[in-house]
């Protein structure tokens, strides 16, 4: 049987839904009108005035919100809330430059808990669970996110974070963990070493694993499941908006449903920024209609995907977004941190390097592979191995500063990587992933 | 006063046909090799090279977009008898001078093998084996 968090909610008619949505919007956009000077610019260069917006139907008159908005912004400039009603913040992987800082007031951790409780109880989660949260803790919204939900819930949780896979296992058979929650590849190391340690699928617990934060395939989930012995679910979020349980996978597990109460979704054409039909491909766009310290409207997620309102058997009348099948920029996802190729170009000229480099992606064993290609200079040449390994070193520690993430560098001879010409391939993503 | 050697270094990827690429633009313009060594890593090669006309290559070498550095190193004359070698290192030891690499030329004069050696600090390690009777020698002297 179908469990919800919030059946009213979760299975609301379309018409009652749009109600909701046309009530908070209005009173969401007179809300940063009122305390987000950044914003209202925006709005008054268009034209606009919470008086044109009258309902959802009015949400195309709104400017977007991008990434670069949110850069110029850092870190206080889209605050919609004193700070002394803020209670939290959670923070960007530190993407282009800055990172992306995002408030919280007590009101809007509850509600990111509440989505995040839905996505639990819709892959049948109950107080009588035993939650095993191994996304990292921290700044990352992951681990708090899933942490809260599973609490809401009343599931037994397991704040683990990341990393230390034996210790994983060993709590997960101990404390007879049932549901799993981290990023997909590191669900499939999991598995891996789980079979390893001499273990079959039906010796543990688990009956459900939400894994979210990075791309990842059909064929991916089929592994997973078969690995652990469970249904693997996705979840999608970002720190923009709250983190993860913007929308969530049912048990149908094709497609997210978006919890409409909370963020209204639309697909743009990323040209033009015209709205699309449902169920044609583009840009999806989320506007934040019940946040108070960060209420996005319109921010262009840049995630490229597709909507639709197909009635679903769980019964859950909330729209369904696809899987994202790209990126409208070039920024990539790696090890589930997110990577513009500009950053990269940043660390090797402030290192004394061309800016002529190639990124190589690959996933090996469920985990991606991230390697840069650097062409050597006379400059940073020296006749010793030691010196030139020592280079190499500093370049991956800059990267690592910037990024999160440990790339392999690789220095080449030099004017042996292709010069932008137009369109240079910088990038080389040979994972397979849609 | 020390006696340096200038030696050319030379980044090479690890691909099939680089190194034989370097050597005939040097063979090519007349230029001798004396001594050489290459140290190799999975991703790349230093080729290191004492040569008839540093210069020469060097510029010829950048011209066609490698990187390249001169070094300087020394050289000395090393008996050619078992543990000849060894006993120079020795010297270097105990003055605590560390040796980063060293070679062998590709020519001696039968009773002494000319050795190349990159240390830390020339200045120290020509003292330390004049001094105790190694013969430093000089760009000339290797043929």
């Amino acid at each position: 049987m179908e469990r919800y968090w919030n059946q009213e909610i979760e299975c609301m008619s379309r018409e009652d839904m749009k109600k909701l949505q046309d009530e908070r919007l209005v009173a969401q956009v007179k809300h940063v009108w009122d305390n987000v000077p950044y914003y209202r610019q925006k709005m008054e260069e268009k034209g606009v005035t919470p008086d044109d917006i009258r309902s959802t139907d009015d949400l195309y008159k709104l400017p977007f919100l991008s990434k670069a908005d949110l850069r110029d912004c850092y870190p206080y400039g889209l605050l919609a809330k004193p700070l002394s009603e803020c209670v939290r913040i959670q923070s960007t992987s530190g993407t282009t430059g800055k990172r992306v800082v995002a408030f919280y007031t007590q009101h809007d951790i509850d509600l990111w808990e509440e989505c995040c409780a839905r996505a639990i109880t819709a892959v049948g989660g109950t107080k009588d669970d035993v939650c095993q949260v191994c996304y990292g803790y921290g700044l990352f919204t992951g681990g708090p996110g899933l942490n809260g939900g599973s609490h809401k819930v009343g599931c037994l949780t397991l704040p683990m974070s990341s990393g230390n896979t034996e210790r994983q296992i060993q709590f997960m058979m101990d404390l007879k963990s049932t549901i799993l929650c981290c990023t997909p590849s590191y669900a499939a190391y999991i598995g891996e070493a789980f079979k390893e340690m001499g273990y079959k699928p039906e010796d543990n617990c688990l009956k459900a694993g939400i894994f979210g934060a990075e791309p990842w395939t059909e064929e991916m989930r089929k592994e997973i499941e078969k690995s652990l012995g469970i249904k693997a679910y996705d979840i999608y979020g970002l720190t923009e908006t709250s983190g993860p349980g913007v929308a969530f996978e049912c048990s149908e597990q094709n497609g997210m449903h978006i919890n409409e109460d909370n963020f209204i979704a639309e697909i743009i054409d990323p040209d033009t920024g015209e709205v699309l039909p449902e169920g044609e491909k583009g840009e999806l766009v989320f506007t934040s209609i019940t946040k108070e310290a960060f209420p996005l409207l319109r921010y262009r997620t840049r995630d490229i995907c597709v909507l639709s309102r197909k009635k679903c058997s769980c019964g859950r009348t909330l729209v369904k977004m696809a899987k994202p099948m790209g990126r409208s920029d070039d920024m990539l996802i790696i090890r589930g941190v997110n990577v513009f190729p500009s950053q990269i170009e940043t660390v090797l000229i402030a290192q004394g390097y061309p800016p002529n480099y190639q990124i190589e992606i690959d996933r090996v064993n469920n985990t991606d592979t991230f390697d840069i290609y650097v062409e050597m200079t006379a400059e940073q040449f020296s006749d010793t191995v030691k010196d030139v390994q020592k280079k190499e070193a500093e370049l991956v520690g800059a990267i690592k500063t910037i990024l999160g993430i440990n790339p392999k560098v690789h220095l080449v001879s030099p004017k042996t990587i292709a010069r932008s010409e137009g369109k240079a391939v910088r990038v080389i993503d040979k994972r397979k992933l849609v | 006063m020390a006696s340096e050697i200038r030696q050319l270094s030379v980044f090479i990827e690890n691909k099939p046909g680089r190194l034989s690429k370097v050597l005939k633009l040097i063979g090519e313009s007349g230029i001798d090799i004396k001594a050489l060594n290459i140290a190799d890593t999975n991703d790349f090669g230093i080729l290191r090279l004492i040569l008839s006309d540093v210069d020469k290559a060097a510029s010829l070498l950048k011209e066609k977009e490698y990187a390249v550095t001169i070094t300087n190193v020394i050289a000395a004359d090393v008996e050619n008898t078992p543990g000849g070698l060894a006993g120079a290192l020795s010297v270097l030891d105990t003055q605590g001078v560390s040796v980063e690499y060293m070679y062998a030329s590709l020519s001696g004069t039968g009773e002494a093998a000319h050795v190349v050696i990159r240390v830390d600090d020339n200045e120290k390690a020509s003292e330390a084996l004049t001094s105790k009777g190694y013969k430093l020698i000089g760009d000339a002297d290797i043929k």
